[in-house]
C-alpha cells in the first residue's frame, strides 16, 4: 500500500524540501502545492527509470551525506593548500579504480563525490571493464588512494542501495 | 562590521574573476577556455549574491539562479559540442 | 540585527570570498588542464555555497520570512559542479586521443 501511494520516497521528500526552499516556505498553500508535486512527480516521471535503485538504508544515507559534508570541508582545505604551495611539490596522476559495484546510478554517484572530495575528479566510468577513472591533485601513494576510495565511499553507497 | 566584509568580498571576487579572465584569454587549449568561462560563471553568481546582501534585496536571488542553470547548461552543452563534433569517422 | 548573527554573516562571506578566490588562483596557476580541474569544482564551489548561505542566514534574520531558496542554489551547484568537471574532463581526454589518433593517421597515409 505505502509502496504503492510512494514509489519513491527519496524523490518526493526530495520534490517537497526543494519546492519548499524555492518558495521560501511561504504560506501553507504553497507548501500543499508542493506536496501535490511530491505526489504526481514520481508517478509521471517513473517511466524514465524503469529499474531505479531504491534506498535501502535511509539512516545510513543520511550518514554518509553528512560525512561527505565534513569530507568536502577538508577537502577544500587540502586543495587551497597545495593551490598556494609550491607547484614542483605534487604528484598529479591518473588513477584506475576497480570498481565492485554494478549499477550506472550507484557509479554515478561515487564519481559525483569523488569529484567533490579529496583531491580527485572523477573522469570516466568504464561500464565494461567497471573501473572508475580518476584523476588526482596530489597522490604520492595511489593504492592508498585507491583503498581510500573504495572504503570511505564505495562501500557506503554499495550497503545504500543494496547493490 | 558587515559592510567591512562586504567590500573585502568584492575585492576577492573581483580579483578572482580577473584571474578567469586571464585564464580565458591565455588557453592554451579550448578545454581550458571553457573551464575559465565556467568558473567565471560562478564567481559572477557569488557576486550577484553578494550585491542582494549589500543592497538587502532578495530580487538579485533570480538573476543568481538563473545565471547557476544557464551556465552548467552551456557548459554542458560545449563539452558535448566538443565530445561529439571532433569524432573522426 | 543580532550581533552575533551578523559576525556569521561577515565570517561566511569572507570565508566565502577566499575559497572562491583560491580556486581562481589553482585554475591560473597550476601547470595543465587536469590539475586545473580542481580548483575551481571543489574550492569556488564551496566558496559559493558559503556566500548562499550568508545570504540565507542574513535575510532570514532581517525579513519577517524565512529565507531558504539560496539553499537550492546551493544544492544545485553542488550537483552540478562535478557533472561539468566529468564532461570537461572527458572532453579533453577526447581531444588528446582524438589528435593523437590524427598523428596516427597521418603516418599512416
Amino acid at each position: 500500500m505505502m509502496r504503492r501511494l510512494l514509489p519513491r520516497p527519496a524523490l518526493s521528500i526530495s520534490l517537497f524540501l526543494l519546492w519548499a526552499a524555492l518558495s521560501n516556505a511561504a504560506s501553507f498553500a504553497s507548501l500543499l502545492l508542493g506536496a501535490l508535486l511530491a505526489l504526481l512527480l514520481p508517478f509521471i516521471v517513473s517511466p524514465f527509470w524503469p529499474d531505479a535503485l531504491h534506498i535501502q538504508r535511509p539512516a545510513l544515507a543520511l550518514r554518509f551525506a553528512a560525512r561527505i559534508g565534513w569530507d568536502i570541508l577538508l577537502a577544500n582545505w587540502a586543495v587551497a593548500r597545495r593551490v598556494v604551495g609550491p607547484v614542483a611539490a605534487l604528484h598529479p596522476a591518473f588513477i584506475e579504480v576497480p570498481l565492485d559495484l554494478r549499477d550506472p546510478f550507484a557509479a554515478t554517484v561515487l564519481g559525483s563525490v569523488v569529484s567533490l572530495t579529496p583531491g580527485t575528479v572523477s573522469i570516466d566510468v568504464d561500464r565494461e571493464r567497471w573501473v572508475l577513472q580518476v584523476h588526482a591533485l596530489d597522490a604520492p601513494d595511489p593504492q592508498a588512494l585507491i583503498r581510500e576510495i573504495k572504503q570511505r565511499y564505495e562501500t557506503p553507497i554499495r550497503e545504500i542501495f543494496a547493490c | 562590521m558587515l559592510n567591512i566584509a562586504i567590500e573585502i568580498g568584492f575585492v576577492l571576487i573581483g580579483l578572482a574573476m580577473l584571474l578567469n579572465l586571464w585564464r580565458l584569454l591565455q588557453g592554451p587549449d579550448i578545454t581550458d577556455r571553457i573551464l575559465a568561462l565556467d568558473t567565471l560563471n560562478i564567481n559572477a553568481i557569488a557576486l550577484l549574491v553578494l550585491y542582494g546582501i549589500r543592497e538587502a534585496s532578495s530580487a538579485y536571488f533570480e538573476g543568481a539562479l538563473i545565471l547557476a542553470a544557464m551556465g552548467f547548461v552551456a557548459t554542458i552543452a560545449l563539452c558535448k559540442y566538443l565530445l561529439r563534433g571532433d569524432i573522426i569517422e | 540585527m543580532n550581533p552575533a548573527i551578523e559576525f556569521l554573516v561577515a565570517v561566511l562571506i569572507l570565508l566565502g570570498a577566499l575559497f572562491a578566490l583560491l580556486g581562481s588562483v589553482g585554475l591560473a596557476r597550476l601547470p595543465d588542464f587536469f590539475t586545473r580541474l580542481h580548483g575551481p569544482t571543489k574550492a569556488t564551489t564551496l566558496g559559493v555555497g558559503a556566500m548562499a548561505l550568508a545570504s540565507a542566514i542574513y535575510f532570514t534574520a532581517t525579513q519577517p520570512d524565512f529565507s531558504l531558496h539560496e539553499i537550492a542554489v546551493m544544492i544545485f551547484l553542488f550537483i552540478t559542479a562535478p557533472v561539468s568537471a566529468h564532461l570537461l574532463a572527458k572532453a579533453a581526454l577526447h581531444r588528446h586521443s582524438a589528435e593523437h589518433g590524427r598523428d596516427v593517421n597521418d603516418t599512416n597515409e
